[in-house]
């Protein structure tokens, strides 16, 4: 199997405090990657360092079974253009309206004409749901959180990207906008085989579109020796788990965590 | 472990604090440099668009103008005032523009515009891009195949270096008008006296020296605040704290320069000048 972005041995630190610890994870071609785990364990540091926006502290980041760091910079932004990211926040430039957003990385990537710009634009703001003549002129500021993570999507999804890193795509979408997404995500990745790395919260999801399932545990509770991943496998096996640290997370129970209630 | 800490914190002494305080500025100078090296590297192969450039020209030019007008006129009619004072005692009052005209081009044209600038341009645009940093616009820019340095940083640089000493051509202007007007009408110098003495002992000398250090205070007002956005910690605090910081660092290292030139090119003046 061919895997197309690899972490070896990767862990990450901020100052003193430690977010990753020697993660090895690859994501195979064509496949639908969802990572799991509760606020704060690094989910959203682990694509950062996927798309080496962010550098390791130790450890390989690799793509196509090569270290990026042996790449010149040069090569690491056009190869970067193979990927697409949802950031979590959307992202979204606050001086460009919604048309100039989602057009950005053509702009400044593609010699395109201008009615092409255009056409792309309009047709990927259709996919995420989004009325084009209503939107295209507003600013990020004047849209609904939801609607701002929809174009921050479709300003990702317009470079028709090798790779999806999605962050938290459905989080503050009503259930059915959540499952047009799922939906998109799923197309997305049937249109052409694209690989996808979806960060979630949302258990629908994971059912959904997940080939596989990682599960990321906050290093602050556990043992020095203890591996960060607690599972990896797939989406019906995350919930059949014995681990009761997976089990009540893909249900939703608070078990023996309701105890932490009690220190406040 | 808190006894331990406190014992700690016991024995830092004024060394300790002043070598901390060596240290950051230090560093904080080292990566200031490099911060404009890497963007120096970029003013060629990144030359902004004009779309990218022009709104940035216009927030720094065309909206900085009233308050440098302001700061101008003020200027020079608060220079005739004190040296009114003074030259009055010695019965010298023709001489007045001399001294006005002298102090506001050389000196306190260029300081005073520089300063203004770095509070209503500096600190917006740590500001702004502070916000961009803690919102992930940055990481967002290099994501989409842009060079956050390029995209951000060089257009704000060019905008700085090429306007702020053309606002500062407008202050003086304008300073050297309030000051004759006010010297002449209401402090009624004799206007002729009032220019003839001016011409006789200010140089172009004295205006390009006020230019050339308006200039570095452009340079330097741009690459702080723009260093101090792309650092800037997470929240409205930290965003806040990188516009504080962008002002106050630029209003030292703008002294800093002054004084530095201000030595610099009296030295030069033998050489430079006949
Ligand atoms: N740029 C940064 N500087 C300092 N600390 C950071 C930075 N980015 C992340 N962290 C820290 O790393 C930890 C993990 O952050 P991350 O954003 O990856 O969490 P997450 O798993 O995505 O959580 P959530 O589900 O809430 O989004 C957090 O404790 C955060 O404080
Ligand atoms: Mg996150």
């Amino acid at each position: 199997m061919s895997s197309l972005i690899e972490l070896e041995n990767v862990s990450r630190q901020f100052g003193t405090q430690q977010v990753l610890r020697d993660i090895t994870l690859s994501v195979e071609t064509g496949k639908t990657l969802v990572l799991i785990g509760e606020s704060g364990c690094g989910k959203s540091v682990t694509m950062k360092l996927m798309m080496n926006l962010l550098p390791p502290s130790s450890g390989t980041v690799l793509w196509d079974g090569r270290p990026v760091k042996d790449r010149t910079e040069k090569e690491i932004v056009r190869e970067r253009l193979r990927f697409g990211y949802l950031f979590q926040g959307a992202a979204l430039f606050d001086s460009l309206t919604v048309f100039e957003n989602v057009a950005f990385g053509l702009r400044q990537n593609r010699r395109l004409h201008p009615k092409q710009i255009s056409q792309t634009v309009h047709e990927r703001l259709r996919d995420v749901g989004l009325d084009p003549a209503i939107v295209v002129d507003k600013k990020p500021a004047e849209l609904s959180g939801g609607m701002r993570k929809r174009v921050g999507l479709a300003r990702a999804l317009a470079m028709d990207p090798e790779v999806m890193l999605y962050d938290e795509p459905t989080t503050g979408l009503d259930p059915i906008m959540s499952d047009v997404i799922n939906e998109l995500i799923l197309r997305t990745r049937e249109r052409c085989n694209v690989t996808s790395i979806v960060v979630t919260h949302d258990m629908n999801t994971v059912q959904k579109v997940a080939d596989r399932v990682v599960m990321f545990y906050p290093l602050a509770r556990l043992n020095p020796e203890d591996p960060q991943i607690i599972f990896d496998g797939a989406a019906e096996e995350a919930f059949e788990s014995l681990d009761p640290r997976v089990s009540q997370f893909v249900r939703g129970e608070a078990g023996e965590r309701l105890q932490e209630l009690a220190i406040g | 472990m808190m006894k331990s800490q406190a014992a700690e914190s016991q024995q830092l002494t004024f060394v300790h604090h002043l070598g901390q305080a060596v240290v950051g500025f230090v560093t904080l100078a080292g990566d200031l440099t490099l911060f404009g090296l890497r963007m120096a590297s970029w003013i060629i192969p990144g030359w902004p668009r004009g779309n990218v450039l022009w709104p940035v020209m216009y927030q720094i030019g065309v909206l900085s103008l009233p308050v440098i007008l302001i700061t101008g006129g003020f200027i020079g009619m608060v220079l005739s005032v004190q040296a009114y004072e003074q030259f009055a005692l010695m019965h010298m009052e023709s001489q007045l523009g001399t001294v006005v005209n002298v102090t506001l081009l050389k000196e306190l044209g260029p300081v005073l515009a520089a300063v203004m600038l770095a509070g209503r341009v500096g600190s917006a645009m740590a500001a702004q891009l502070g916000t961009m940093r803690v919102t992930e616009q940055i990481d967002a820019l290099t994501a989409l195949g842009a060079n956050p340095v390029a995209y951000l940083v060089v257009p704000r640089f060019l905008a700085c270096f090429l306007l702020i000493p053309l606002l500062t051509l407008f202050a003086d202007g304008i300073g050297v008008l309030s000051g004759w007007w006010f010297s002449t009408q209401v402090l009624d110098v004799e206007s002729f006296y009032y220019w003839h003495h001016s011409r006789r002992f200010v140089t172009s000398y004295d205006l390009l020296s006020g230019i050339l250090k308006s200039v570095f205070f452009g340079t330097a007002i741009s690459l702080i605040a723009c260093h101090r956005g792309f650092h800037s910690r997470a929240g409205a605090e930290g965003v806040g704290q990188a516009a504080t910081e962008a002002f106050v660092y630029s209003f030292v290292v703008i002294l800093g320069i002054d004084f530095l030139l201000g030595y610099l090119l009296m030295e030069l003046y033998p050489i430079l000048w006949k």
